[in-house]
Order: structure tokens, then C-alpha cells, then sequence
């Protein structure tokens, strides 16, 4: 296997503005099959814009370098192919659609990525049995199910609706922001639960996150720094507890 | 927005009306124009007793003393009564007797249209009427109807066979003198489907009737009577479409439903008429006045609706809560796109005690289309202890289509309570981007934002045609963002 084939996400020399602001300013990141990454860094320093502009958020514009991922030029490609070739965003605020049942919204989605390789819809079935002990696995209700996407669910359930979805579409690489902020210690056991059982040699996460304890049970292969739009420090788990001790000041002062 | 989408956005755009198709047949269709010569020639080639000719001339002489109505939210092209053509029937001698004897052209049009009219293709457990043009074409599961008793017909067939029961019960809940298209449909109309269920029958399937107009320049002028009598159900829906024609075509039909004690009806339109193009130019006007009269105690009549075609759509389908405890409910989606008009809603007249009434109002408009919901609650005197309960919610996508409510109440007794919500909500751009970060182009996001927003109403069709109106508002909505 050539490197090049090792490498699921590359992203070099990104420069991303909206409305007209220079949100990130020449980031470079490269996360390999199996690896989990973890972006920490204070508020308002662009890490969901970074998790959105890979996703292919209209919003977004690249204005310099390069995103690639499973060796594919991302520049014109579409939202909805991004994710089918194995792209998943686990969203900070996920949105609500009233109306339209999780089942439903969860199933259009399979059946689209199923499409996508030329797969036929899957069986009502095998979807219903994977889509119960996924949810149980999360410890989510079955009235949750047929409940509208998100329409009035707290925080705790949408975060676990985000990873009940990555579980079901087994994506190459799962981009996590800030899953865990508003969680409490059972809830992000089971997030983390969840995570873990995901992890596997071909698929590779970004964990976005404020706080250490999540990092502390998926144990992240790097640990990056975010300030003003790029990386300024990488490092492994000691450095989020670090991070944890004295805050973001210290770095940003060195630096 | 990357090239791609816009690329599969601008291949939607392109994308014509499904059923724009014509069929080559042979048809015999009266010079345009009206008067009374017409009249009576239509009324002799369907060989009508001499009420129902009286009753059209009368239609036809207080129709003459009418102006054309003119509406504050519709933008109308004025129509020329005197260029439409009244009556159009494909060239066959006799109606007839069984599917082998019906033009294999004709079934072949049903077929394109996904409506099998081979009863062995057909939908389990749903009976259908096919109209065409002016004609009804067949009927299926007659026999079996029969052996419950259920009169499941053409109306032309009524009036021979039933003229008792047409002579009781036509133009009582719709009076010719009700409005102007009430009246010209009263002079004028050429067939459409009459139902009576018995006593204590329970209607053993779904009735359907499809309407299709073919022919250029003519109008469709039907009337559709359904009587269910005590203790009795019936489930029925209709469905209709046109051909892609550059003039706008005239569809202004009759709907009387009537439940005596305990009886039920519910009534579903899958309204699919040709909508025009992306100019606005052709498309039927779908002008159609519905009302159901509750008049037993303890009755029910249910409108579901799904309006997704039609260049302008005006329509009130009505429920007269006469009998004590009688319900009315009226469900509606109203789908408009590019230069479409949709003017609909209903009208709940409590007379009875105790009645009461549901309206569950879905608009969605798109492009630069404009979406009216009008509606009136009315409690009368007597009719104490009632309630209503209205929903209106409106959907927009993009910047330039409009939706219009205007909800009116008249309350004449103290003891009766209404309660009234609406909404007014766009698709936004992350409701977009967070169904495409899940795999799903545009078009299908749209399409599941949009059956989400529907849900109470699509829930209320029969199962066999929820899919379908699914479907058909995906359809509808293609090229809605652009
Ligand atoms: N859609 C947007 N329009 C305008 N400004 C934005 C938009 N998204 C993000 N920003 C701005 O970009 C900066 C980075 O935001 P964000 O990526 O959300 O940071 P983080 O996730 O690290 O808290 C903030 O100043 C934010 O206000
Ligand atoms: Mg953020």
C-alpha cells in the first residue's frame, strides 16, 4: 500500500472566508486510516467552519490551498457525494425537520449512499433490525424513532441521534463537532461507547472538543491546538490534559 | 452552489409534465359555443328525462344573468365562454359493455397514467371510474359492488338507471344559483360518477374515479353525487390529469356529498391537472365548487386534498354540519411552483349542536407561485356546544413566492369554541445542507423537508395513494430552488 493510499484526509494550505472574514488561514492537517484526531482551541477560533468547509458548506469559501480526501480533489465536488464516498459531520447544533420521522430521514439516507454504489434500496427488514440495536446500543428509546429529526429533542438526544446516524451509514471519516459539549457523564459514555465501537483500521475521526474527559476514553492518536484559523500546536492526550490544567493562554502567549 | 448542483437542478427544470401527452382518437365534439341548443343537444345524445333538461335550462337562463366573478388574489386571463367547446365524447357508438369492448387506445392512455383498468392488474381492493374528455370510459368491480348493493357509476348511467335517486338528491347541496361556475356546470355538464351506498353497507373497497380531458378546447364540466345513507361508509378519491397545451383549459366541476344518520364519507383528490409551463403559459383553470351535507345526526364527511397541478385552483371543498354531533374535516395540501395560483380552503357551517369541525391547511409555494388559504368557520344559534379547531401553515421556498391566509369566523352563540393556529416557515439552507451531509441530493431533501411539513395530511390518505401523492409532490416541486 503506497502512502498515498494510507491517507484519508489532506488538507494543505487551507484559507477559508465567509461574509467576507478570513476565518482559517493556511491550515494543514493530515489524518491517516485508523488514526483519531483531536481539535481543541478557544471559541470563535474556526474549527466548525474547518469541520463545514471540508463537509462542502455552501457558506464557505476556499480562497487558498487544497482538501483531499480518500485522494479525491473535494474543490467541485457535491455536499451529498462528499458524504456518500464516506464523509460524515457530526454537527454542534444539528437541525430540526419537523415532520419528516427519523426512520424515514435515516432510511432516505442509507438508501442514497446504497444508490450512490449502485446498491438496490435496503430491505425494510434488515434496516429496522439494524436501526433498533443501533439505537439501543445508544440507549435511545424506540419512540424516539418515529419521532421528527431533532423536532424537540434535548441536546442529549441530539448528540445521540448524530452518532446513532454515523453508526448506521459507517462512514470512512467521521468529523465529531463538539458531540460532548452539554452532555452528562453517562451520556458521553455512551457517545464515547459509540465512537469506539466505530473505530476500526480502515476508518479515521476528528473529535472536536472543549473538554479532556471525552479524549480521556477515546484516547486520540494526536492532539491539535486551533488558534486564529490554523494548528499551532500538536501533541498526544497529555497535552489535552495539559490543556485541561492551564487553558489555551499559555500556547497563544508563546506563541 | 457547486457546477454539479447546478447542473442537476437546471436538468429538472427541463424536465416536462409527466402526463403531457394526447391521445389520437377518434372523439365527437360539439362546435364551441353555448346556448340553449346546445344544451338540449347534449341533453338528448344522453337520452335524459325531461326534469333534467328543465333543471339545465333553468341553470343555463340565471347562469346568463351572472358576471364573471373577479377575485382580489387571483391574476386571471378572462375567458371567452363562447370559444370553449361543451361537450366532447370518444366516437363509440354505444357505452360499453365490458373492457374488450372499449377502444384498446383509450385503455392504453389509462395505462401510461398508471391506472390499470384490466381488473386483474388493479390496485387489490380499489374499484375505479375512468373519464375521458366528457365520457366516462368504464367502470370496474361492478359485480362485486352490486352483490353489497353499492351503486358505483357513471352519471350518465344514474340518470337512466336511478332517476329517482338523481332527482332527490342533485343540486340539493350545491343549488345551481350557489355560484357562477355552480351554475354554469348545472347547464352544461356532460358526465362524472354517482355513488350510493345503503343502509348498513359498509363500502367493501375503495372507489376512484380519473378524470383525464384530452381534447384541445374543450371544457370539463362533471358533477360527481355521493349519497351514503344510514350507518354506512365509503372511502373515495379521484385523480386527474390533462395534456400540455398552450391555451388555458376550463375544468369547473360539481361535487355533492350527503350522510344521513351515522354515515360516513371520505372524500380524497389527488388533483394533478396540467399546471402550465415555466412562463405560466396554458393549464387548466380549475374552477370546482365541493360541499357535503351532513345532514344525518352523528354523520361524517372528511375532505383530504393534495393540489399539486393547475395553472389557478379555486376551490372551497365544504362541510354543512346540519345533523346533531355531526363532524367535517378538512385536510389540504396546496402545492404551487413557477406562475401557479392555488385560491383554496373551506368553509365549516355549524347549524347542528355539538357538531364539529378540524382544518388542517398545508401551502407550500415555490418560485414566483402564489398559495391563498381562505376559509370561514360559521356557528349558528342552534348550534351550541360546538367546536373547531384550524391549523394553516404555510411553507415557502426561495425568495419569491407568497402565501396568503385569510381565516374568517362568525360565531352566533356563546357556548361554542374555535381555536385557530398558523405558521409561516421557509426550507432553510442548513435544513438543506444537513440532509445533503447525509447523502441526499437536493431534490429528494426537498421532497422529505416537504413530506415532513405534510405529514397530518398525507397520513390521511389511503394507504395505496399516500405513496403516490408522495411522489407527485417531489415531482411537482423539481426546479422549486433554482
Ligand atoms: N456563516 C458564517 N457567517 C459569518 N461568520 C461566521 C460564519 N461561520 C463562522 N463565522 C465566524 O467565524 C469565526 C469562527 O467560527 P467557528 O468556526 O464557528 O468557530 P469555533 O467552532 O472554533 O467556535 C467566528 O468569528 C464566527 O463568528
Ligand atoms: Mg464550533
Amino acid at each position: 500500500m503506497s502512502i498515498e493510499d494510507k491517507i484519508i484526509l489532506k488538507i494543505r494550505d487551507l484559507s477559508v472566508s465567509t461574509d467576507g472574514n478570513q476565518i482559517l488561514n493556511g491550515l494543514n492537517l493530515t489524518v491517516k486510516k485508523g488514526e483519531t484526531h483531536a481539535i481543541m482551541g478557544p471559541n470563535g477560533s474556526g474549527k466548525s467552519t474547518l469541520a463545514k468547509t471540508v463537509a462542502g458548506h455552501p457558506d464557505y469559501l476556499i480562497t487558498s490551498g487544497k482538501i483531499k480526501f480518500l485522494n479525491k480533489d473535494l474543490s467541485s465536488m457535491s455536499v451529498n457525494e462528499r458524504s456518500n464516498l464516506g464523509l460524515f459531520l457530526g454537527f454542534q447544533y444539528p437541525i430540526e425537520i419537523p415532520g419528516l420521522s427519523n426512520t424515514a430521514f435515516l432510511k432516505a439516507a442509507i438508501n442514497a449512499q446504497r444508490k450512490f454504489y449502485d446498491l438496490e434500496d435496503i430491505s425494510a427488514h434488515d434496516f429496522l433490525l439494524q436501526l433498533k440495536s443501533t439505537a439501543d446500543q445508544l440507549g435511545l428509546d424506540q419512540s424516539f424513532l418515529s419521532r421528527g429529526v431533532n423536532e424537540g429533542f434535548s441536546g442529549g438526544e441530539k448528540k445521540r441521534n448524530e452518532i446513532m446516524q454515523m453508526l448506521m451509514l459507517n462512514p470512512k471519516l467521521s468529523i465529531l463537532d463538539e458531540t460532548d459539549s452539554g452532555l452528562d457523564i453517562d451520556s458521553m459514555k455512551v457517545v464515547a461507547r459509540g465512537v469506539n465501537s466505530s473505530r476500526s483500521e480502515d476508518s479515521s475521526t476528528i473529535i472536536i472538543t472543549h473538554y479532556e474527559r471525552l479524549l480521556n476514553y477515546l484516547v486520540p492518536d494526536y492532539v491539535h491546538v486551533f488558534f486564529d484559523g490554523k494548528i499551532i500546536k500538536t501533541g498526544n492526550l497529555e497535552l489535552a490534559n495539559e490543556l485541561e490544567k492551564k487553558g489555551y493562554e499559555w500556547l497563544i502567549q508563546k506563541k | 452552489m457547486t457546477t454539479q448542483q447546478n447542473k442537476e437542478i437546471n436538468e429538472f427544470l427541463d424536465k416536462n409534465y409527466e402526463f403531457g401527452f394526447t391521445t389520437e382518437i377518434d372523439s365527437e365534439t360539439l362546435p364551441p359555443g353555448i346556448n340553449e341548443d346546445v344544451i338540449r343537444i347534449i341533453s338528448s345524445k344522453k337520452n335524459e328525462p325531461e326534469f333534467l333538461l328543465n333543471w339545465r335550462l333553468k341553470a343555463f337562463a340565471y347562469w346568463k344573468t351572472l358576471k364573471t366573478p373577479e377575485w382580489s388574489q387571483l391574476n386571471i386571463n378572462p375567458i371567452d365562454y363562447q370559444s370553449i367547446s361543451y361537450f366532447s365524447q370518444p366516437k363509440q357508438t354505444n357505452a360499453p359493455k365490458s373492457l374488450d369492448e372499449v377502444d384498446p387506445k383509450l385503455l392504453e392512455t389509462y395505462e401510461k397514467l398508471g391506472i390499470p383498468l384490466h381488473e386483474r392488474a388493479q390496485l387489490a381492493g380499489v374499484a375505479v371510474d375512468a373519464v375521458f374528455d366528457s365520457v366516462s370510459v368504464i367502470t370496474t368491480f361492478k359485480d362485486k359492488l352490486a352483490e353489497a348493493g353499492v351503486i358505483f357509476c357513471s352519471f350518465s348511467e344514474a340518470v337512466q338507471d336511478h332517476p329517482q335517486l338523481i332527482k332527490k338528491y342533485l343540486g340539493k347541496v350545491v343549488p345551481y344559483r350557489d355560484n357562477f361556475f355552480a351554475a354554469l356546470n348545472a347547464a352544461v355538464f356532460s358526465d362524472g360518477t354517482f355513488v350510493y351506498i345503503p343502509k348498513g353497507v359498509r363500502c367493501p373497497m375503495e372507489l376512484s374515479t380519473y378524470f383525464r380531458i384530452n381534447e384541445a378546447k374543450t371544457g370539463q364540466f362533471e358533477r360527481t353525487l355521493i349519497i351514503a345513507d344510514e350507518d354506512s361508509y365509503v372511502s373515495y378519491l379521484e385523480g386527474c390529469t390533462a395534456p400540455m397545451r398552450d391555451e388555458n383549459q376550463l375544468h369547473a366541476a360539481v361535487v355533492e356529498l350527503i350522510t344521513l344518520n351515522n354515515a360516513e364519507i371520505k372524500y380524497s383528490t389527488v388533483q394533478n391537472w396540467y399546471p402550465g409551463d415555466e412562463q405560466g403559459r396554458g393549464g387548466i383553470y380549475n374552477f370546482v365548487t365541493k360541499r357535503g351535507d351532513c345532514r344525518g345526526n352523528n354523520s361524517k364527511i372528511s375532505w383530504t386534498q393534495i393540489e399539486t397541478g393547475s395553472a389557478i385552483t379555486w376551490k372551497y371543498p365544504s362541510c354543512i354540519l346540519r345533523g346533531e354531533n355531526s363532524k367535517g374535516e378538512f385536510h389540504s395540501i396546496a402545492l404551487t411552483n413557477n406562475l401557479q395560483q392555488a385560491d383554496t380552503g373551506t368553509k365549516m357551517i355549524h347549524l347542528g349542536k355539538n357538531t364539529k369541525s378540524k382544518i388542517i391547511s398545508k401551502g407550500i409555494s415555490a418560485k414566483q407561485s402564489q398559495n391563498t388559504y381562505r376559509g370561514l368557520v360559521s356557528m349558528a344559534k342552534g348550534a351550541s356546544d360546538s367546536r373547531n379547531y384550524t391549523q394553516c401553515d404555510s411553507l415557502l421556498i426561495g425568495n419569491k413566492s407568497g402565501a396568503h391566509t385569510f381565516p374568517s369566523i362568525n360565531v352566533k352563540n356563546s357556548t361554542s369554541v374555535l381555536e385557530h393556529e398558523a405558521t409561516t416557515s421557509k426550507i432553510s439552507d442548513d435544513q438543506l445542507f444537513y440532509c445533503q451531509q447525509r447523502g441526499i441530493n437536493e431534490e429528494d431533501a426537498i421532497g422529505l423537508i416537504v413530506s415532513g411539513f405534510c405529514k397530518e395530511v398525507l397520513r390521511e390518505l389511503p394507504m395505496e395513494f399516500a405513496v403516490e401523492a408522495r411522489a407527485l409532490l417531489q415531482v411537482n416541486l423539481e426546479g422549486a430552488i433554482g
